[in-house]
């Protein structure tokens, strides 16, 4: 049994500035197996591989490898492929304007007697290398001339022939269809009985059933433990994973269930963005609070980002009020009564440098125009009349926001949308990293617009509040829409939809 | 079932026919020119051969450039660099320093200057941009410290230079015979055998050494290229030398062309390298081109010059004006081509 072991980890713990990235975990990888390293985003499990990778350095904790002595510490990618571990990440680290040959053998090149690179040797091994592998490509031709799931094949079997016995796949179907993804696993069993020990980063649970043989997840950067896959069905997978022990859930019934306008006021039918989000429908009534759950990275944020045309839909209708509307950016969907608080606020919303009055009134001038200015008197009413009725806590309106507390920056990004005074309102993960007290008034607003006629749609990592919030949930899994749920909304019901499969395993 | 597989016809990519639209291009330019000023000598095939003599320094510092935009890099340094070394030749010789003391002079500082901008750009990670546009002005500035004034190289002053940019190297054929039955030999110079060893050996550099393909791939995607275990920044910075170095070799052929230092010249040069390279299929955003490409370049960008200068009616602002509309129309097919390209990837 320990013979076979290829690679251990222990006790690997990791801190950025500010979080504990990983605390003392654990990990063991067998050869000829493929393990699952499973986690919500956040997790720590591409903290867990650029450690492995060298691209992290770890400050405590040992990592060993079959037939190596002592402790391994690698310092870069190269180090790491020296001692047999090779990585595959999801965006492909290859170069498209170079041949497939090239990509597999650039940097150790069969080289002739004069030191030069012998072109010939080259294509052939790389032929050869293909045949082996079964992967039907000519290594002559560029590398952009094939699709990505072959590009990914060819960085696998870059990988393979610089003899790696750890093989580490980040996540390397988000971008690829069925078929190629079948063809990817047929790689991946195929190096397993050579025995190859692979490290598999998913997002999608079906696929970790179909070909993984072990399970290792981390949740908040520590090790929930190592299963065998036919130890952990998937609804104990997403409990692992969410944190939930999955018998001790509460069962609380939304208030507000039940309260259904018959005005839709969002219609989507079909619609779809490509890589992302497969084809959904959906409907939003007046008054309503729909949320989106699933795991993060289960293309909750995406659905979204689609209605509001931040990414432009490639398939599909959608209506607004009973019309069908063109959304290409989001100006569209503002001007159609739309708003989205994004999830990530630094990066999409706040803007830290200007002032609370100019954050709030910033979405409101962007929908009138850049030639209808707002009088500074009629600026000065709206920031104060919002920053009354969110309450936020701020010395003045002139104030920068980022002096100001994480639950009050969402605030102000809430209240720049609402002085849009949006019929649909997109709130996704509005109570992130705040406080309890705010995250209660937060969600006590989201009901209070939604009496006022507001149509809402909610996403929050956090079920429970979404129980509490919502009348209705809509649930996300590996990019499509699996599930509404109106009646018996409560915790195991969404949690069993979002773990899909059989229910009852 | 054999998956892999080597076709023995590579099927024509979008940048090989840039480069064959590039060649076609400067053939019809060329046979356009004979045409219309066949009875001016143009059809002569020293009217060809005076091309590459006047151009002899800028096949240098263009390959050298082409390596460098293959990064995906720019050095903007290299005109100045090459007015830099014309002045120093003749400074040098104007005080008594021999010809080939002063030609390894130059040849170091080039490596010298190169290895400064490339650390800068490679380990430190600066734009190039904004490295080489500093070696611009310090290598303009130098020029004029070292003298203001035009330096003119004489036979007095150095015979042993005198005499070898006064060589004629007569070609065997294609001679014509002048108005007063004198048989003139075709001939080269000096400049234009060292222009085309360089061309020929960094066309062979790029295809068949390790360095010349790490330089393609740098310029696809470096942070591939890093995780594919090359040193970028040590390729980068050695890319930087090569095109300083290559300058300095250019500064040696141009000033063989003209003979004299001064801050006036090769103004515009670094432009000059940059539009033939891209006419040539280089593409800026690296990984695509290759100096056979830039030769082209700069040679059409001659024949429009040759062509002005024999018409004799034309103003001499018209070579930029049919430069920019060359230069023009090929960034055009360029980004269709790519623009096809991430259409057939998707």
């Amino acid at each position: 049994m320990e013979e076979s072991v290829v690679l251990t980890a222990r006790g690997i713990s990791m801190t950025f500035p500010g979080v504990k990235a990983l605390e003392d975990v654990d990990f063991t990888l067998r050869k000829g197996e493929i393990h699952a390293l499973m986690g919500e985003n956040g997790a720590g499990k591409s903290t867990l591989i650029k450690c492995l990778t060298g691209i992290n350095d770890f400050e405590a904790g040992e990592i060993h490898i079959d037939g190596i002595e002592g402790p391994v510490r690698n310092h870069s990618t190269k180090d790491a492929q020296d001692v047999g571990i090779s990585t595959v990440y999801q965006e492909v680290n290859l170069c498209p304007n170079l041949s497939v040959a090239e990509n597999l053998f650039i940097g150790r090149e069969p080289l002739t007697k004069i030191k030069t690179v012998d072109r010939r040797q080259y294509y052939k091994r790389a032929a050869m290398l293909m045949d082996d592998l079964g992967i039907a490509v000519d290594v002559s031709q560029n590398l952009e001339n094939y699709s990505l799931a072959v590009q990914q094949m060819v960085a696998i079997a870059r990988a393979v022939d610089m003899e790696c016995k750890v093989l580490i796949l980040d996540e390397p179907t988000s971008s690829l269809d069925d078929e190629e993804v079948e063809k990817l696993f047929g790689l991946m069993r195929m190096l397993k009985n050579k025995g190859v020990g692979i490290i598999f980063v998913t997002h999608f649970l079906e696929q970790v059933y179909a070909v993984c043989d072990r399970i290792t997840v981390l949740r908040n950067g520590k090790l929930v433990g190592e299963y065998k896959v036919e130890d952990l069905p998937r609804l104990k997978l997403v409990a692992a994973m969410m944190g939930k022990d999955f018998d001790d859930l509460a069962k609380i019934k939304s208030d507000t269930a039940g309260k259904r306008s018959d005005e839709v006021i969002i219609s989507a039918q079909g619609l779809s963005h490509t890589g992302t989000v497969k084809p959904f429908d959906l409907d939003v009534h007046k008054g309503e609070v729909v949320g989106v759950g699933g795991l993060l990275g289960s293309g909750r944020s995406e659905l979204v980002r689609t209605i509001y045309g931040a990414d432009k839909a490639n398939t599909g209708t959608l209506k607004v009020k009973g019309q069908e509307v063109k959304i290409n950016q989001p100006i569209d969907a503002m001007n159609k009564g739309m708003g989205l608080l994004p999830d990530d606020r630094k990066a999409e919303g706040i803007i830290e440098d200007m002032s609370v009055k100019d954050n709030i009134i910033l979405a409101l001038q962007a929908k009138n125009g850049m030639f209808k200015l707002l009088s500074p008197a009629q600026q000065n009413e709206i920031a104060d009349k919002y920053i009354d009725i969110l309450s936020i806590k701020t010395p003045s309106r002139d104030t920068l926001v980022k002096q100001l507390s994480g639950g009050n920056q969402q605030k102000v990004i809430l209240a720049r949308w609402l002085a849009t005074d949006p019929d649909f309102l997109i709130l996704d993960e509005p109570t992130r990293g705040i406080d309890v007290g705010t995250k209660t008034e937060i969600q006590k607003l989201v009901l209070q617009l939604a009496e006022e006629g507001k149509s809402i749609m909610f996403i929050s990592s956090e079920i429970s509040e979404m129980i509490r919030t919502c009348s209705r949930m809509v649930i996300m899994r590996d990019g499509a829409k699996v599930g509404e749920i109106d009646e018996d909304l409560t915790e195991d019901h969404v949690m069993k939809v979002i773990a899909g499969g059989k229910e009852n395993e | 079932m054999s998956a892999g597989t080597v076709s023995k016809k590579k099927a024509l990519n979008s940048h090989t026919i840039l480069l064959i639209v590039t060649i076609i291009l400067f053939v019809v330019l060329y046979a356009g020119g004979c045409i219309a000023y066949g009875s001016k000598g143009f059809t002569h095939l020293q009217t060809f051969l005076n091309i590459l003599i006047t151009n002899a320094g800028l096949i240098c510092v263009a390959c050298g450039l082409t390596c460098v935009m293959l990064t995906a890099g720019i050095d903007i340094s290299v005109g100045g660099l090459v007015a830099m070394d014309c002045m120093l030749l003749a400074t040098g010789m104007r005080s008594g320093i021999g010809a080939f003391p002063m030609i390894v002079i130059v040849l170091v500082i080039g490596l010298i200057f190169g290895a400064i901008q490339g650390y800068l750009i490679g380990y430190l990670e600066i734009q190039p941009f904004i490295v080489t546009m500093a070696g611009m002005f310090f290598t303009r500035g130098m020029t004029a410290v070292i003298c203001t004034e035009q330096v003119s190289i004489t036979q007095d002053m150095n015979k042993a230079f005198y005499d070898i940019a006064n060589i004629k190297i007569k070609l065997p054929f294609g001679g014509y015979v002048n108005g007063k039955g004198v048989y003139m030999a075709p001939y080269v110079r000096v400049g234009v055998v060292i222009a085309l060893c360089v061309l020929i050996l960094i066309f062979l550099m790029l295809r068949y050494t390790r360095f010349g393909r790490s330089l393609y791939a740098v310029g696809g995607n470096a942070q591939s290229a890093a995780m594919m275990g090359l040193n970028v920044k040590k390729i980068k910075m050695k890319t930087y030398i090569l095109s300083s170095f290559l300058s300095s070799i250019g500064g040696i052929c141009f000033c063989l062309n003209t003979m004299s230092g001064s801050v006036q010249q090769a103004l515009g040069l670094e432009m000059d390298a940059i539009s033939s390279a891209v006419i040539g299929g280089t593409l800026l955003t690296g990984g695509v081109g290759n100096v056979i490409g830039s030769f082209f370049g700069v040679l059409i960008n001659g024949t429009i010059s040759s062509i002005v200068k024999t018409n004799g009616k034309l103003a001499s602002s018209w070579p930029n004006i049919l430069t920019a509309a060359l230069l023009f129309l090929f960034i055009v097919i360029q980004s269709i081509a790519a623009s096809l390209r991430t259409k057939k990837a998707k």
